[in-house]
């Protein structure tokens, strides 16, 4: 019987492929199952984190795309995110895996597509992109006409005026909106093995090593909480860093105009 | 299908393609979209009434009662729905079997956890081990079904509750003045009325319940993900009287299209449903088709 200490030690990095090579078999303790789903919440986290730092900047374009007054930037954003939307994560996940599949059968160059790391982080990044694109869009459409006009009285323009006036004023009001969708992108990273992307060497995420465990226990009431647990305390660092954020944006305003950030978490995409 | 497809190595490209793509398990395919069409027919009635049970007691008065239902809200949004998808299913048929073991076989003595085995009574096992193959499928079907309503019925619970609060208390007021009871007012002011406040909620729920019918996959249930997987993979002449490389690509392709217009039908149908309710209403979309109608 090995202690707990050694267990950790042993699984605790089993995720990347680090420590002992075979996953538990039998005799399942509390120990193991704690140290492997949250071994593989770093897989959670890794996409989480990868795609919303990326797919920030995307959504900013795509945004100010979609609300441009050209024709050549409208169409496009509003076409990407229109596929982005409103088709479901799941089989965005599988063509894509797919097509990459065929594309590294010609060119061996796109041989790290078809792995996890990078390919389901692209899926990823081009979903919270077309999401965050609209939640932004939406802020755009709604700053006040008198900031814009007090920026033109000053003779702003073009990219001071973007950065000084407009994309402030659009954080401001997406921030509340966009939490939830930070939220919402880290619970569908849970998606990720369950596609079609392989965990090679079992080396998978949370959700891929709970429910080992429940198919070998034959027992859902362990693992899942565990797993419910992990999620439950991942929601409330990204509710109390992306708090931060949203004081910070709103420290000049007096404090009862301050917007709440209130919660909603939705659901799959 | 048609007469010229006995023989289809000689046959050439367009030919070829309207028998390929009329074979029987090509059938199964497209009798697999009806799947999902029934899958969202029953799921969506049924997710509503499980929201509105959940709203209703999250706004009771007993306190047990309104934690039950502010709970049933609260711990479906905190965790990953495909966690629960994974959880339910095998949650819900453990639970049929220990319910119908108890009832069939009350004097079994062995314990029913041993080790890594669910072991039941042969008798109490749903369905029974002897019965045809479609009661199997009818089953999974129906597991499926209730794991979808009780997810869904989390979500339309947050909806219907906050439409509920967003009716102007001033109408239920004028309900208590003229001496209603309060499940008079219930009844008869606050559901009328609290429609127009949750249907935009529940239009995406809508959206989000259509996005999240793949996941029947992982519910073991051979859907259109299943049979995308199945016809698209490599086929040689030895198994196949199609041989054809992997075309698992197109297929998908094929789904990604099917559910980017099925969206769009969508949305338009709920834009068309949501200016009829708003016809007369003292809300901002009610205000801004008075202004159309009156410009």
């Amino acid at each position: 019987m090995k202690t707990c200490a050694q267990t950790i030690s042993d699984y605790a990095f089993r995720s990347l492929g680090y420590g002992e090579r075979l996953l538990p078999r039998s005799d399942f303790t509390l120990c193991e199952q704690f140290t492997l789903i949250g071994s593989g919440m770093i897989w959670n986290i890794y996409f989480g984190v990868i795609a919303l730092c990326t797919g920030f900047f995307f959504a900013v374009a795509l945004a100010m795309g979609k609300n441009s007054a050209t024709w050549a930037y409208r169409r496009p954003s509003e076409l990407f995110i229109f596929v982005f939307r409103g088709s479901p994560l799941f089989i965005q996940f599988f063509f894509a895996y797919f097509l990459f599949l065929s594309l590294k059968k010609n060119y061996d160059f796109f041989d790290p597509l078809t792995s996890a790391w990078l390919g389901a982080v692209i899926v990823l990044f081009c979903n919270t992109a077309a999401y965050s694109a609209e939640i932004f869009y939406g802020a755009l459409r709604s700053i006040p006409k008198g900031d814009i006009e007090a920026a033109d009285a000053y003779g702003m323009t073009g990219w001071p005026r973007f950065r000084r006036i407009i994309f402030p004023t659009m954080m401001r009001l997406a921030w509340p909106a966009y939490t939830n969708e930070a939220i919402f992108l880290f619970h569908a990273t849970a998606l990720v093995f369950f596609s079609a992307f392989p965990a090679r060497g079992q080396k998978g995420d949370a959700l891929y090593y709970a429910s080992y465990f429940a198919d070998k226990t034959f027992n859902p009431f362990v693992p899942y909480p565990i797993l419910a647990f992990y999620f439950i305390l991942l929601t409330l660092v990204v509710i109390w860093v992306f708090g931060i954020t949203n004081r910070r944006l709103n420290k000049h305003l007096p404090q009862a105009a301050t917007a709440k950030l209130r919660v909603r978490p939705n659901l799959i995409r | 299908m048609f007469s010229y497809c006995a023989d289809p190595s000689t046959l050439e490209s367009f030919r070829w393609l309207s028998c390929y793509l009329t074979t029987g398990v090509h059938m199964s395919f497209y009798k697999s979209f009806l799947l999902v069409l029934a899958l969202l027919a029953v799921t969506a009635p049924v997710a509503l009434s499980f929201g509105f049970l959940g709203a209703m007691s999250a706004r009771s008065h007993i306190a047990p009662v309104s934690w039950l239902g502010k709970g049933y809200i609260a711990i479906v949004r905190g965790v990953p729905d495909i966690a629960f998808f994974l959880f339910f299913v095998i949650a819900l048929d453990q639970s049929f079997e220990l319910i119908k073991h108890n009832v069939v076989c009350p004097d079994w003595t062995d314990p029913i956890r041993q080790g890594n085995d669910f072991l039941v009574c042969p008798q109490a096992k749903v369905p029974l081990g002897s019965s045809p193959e479609y009661v199997h499928q009818l089953y999974g079907f129906m597991l499926a079904v209730i794991t979808f309503a009780i997810v869904f019925g989390a979500f339309a619970a947050n909806v219907l509750f906050g439409g509920m609060r967003a009716v102007p208390h001033a109408q239920l007021e004028t309900a208590e003045a003229y001496g209603m009871t309060r499940r008079q007012i219930f009844w008869r002011i606050l559901v009328p009325q609290m429609w127009v406040y949750a249907l935009p909620g529940l239009s995406n729920l809508w959206m989000v319940l259509i996005k999240a019918t793949p996941l029947l996959f992982l519910l073991g249930i051979e859907d259109i993900v299943y049979w995308a997987r199945e016809l698209g993979g490599t086929k040689t002449s030895k198994f196949s009287a199609y041989p054809h490389p992997d075309w698992r690509m197109w297929y998908f392709l094929f789904l990604l299209v099917f559910y980017l217009s099925f969206t769009k039908v969508s949305e338009v149908v709920l834009e068309r449903l949501m200016r009829r309710l708003n016809k007369g209403q003292a809300t901002a979309g009610g205000e801004a088709l008075r202004k159309e109608a009156a410009a």
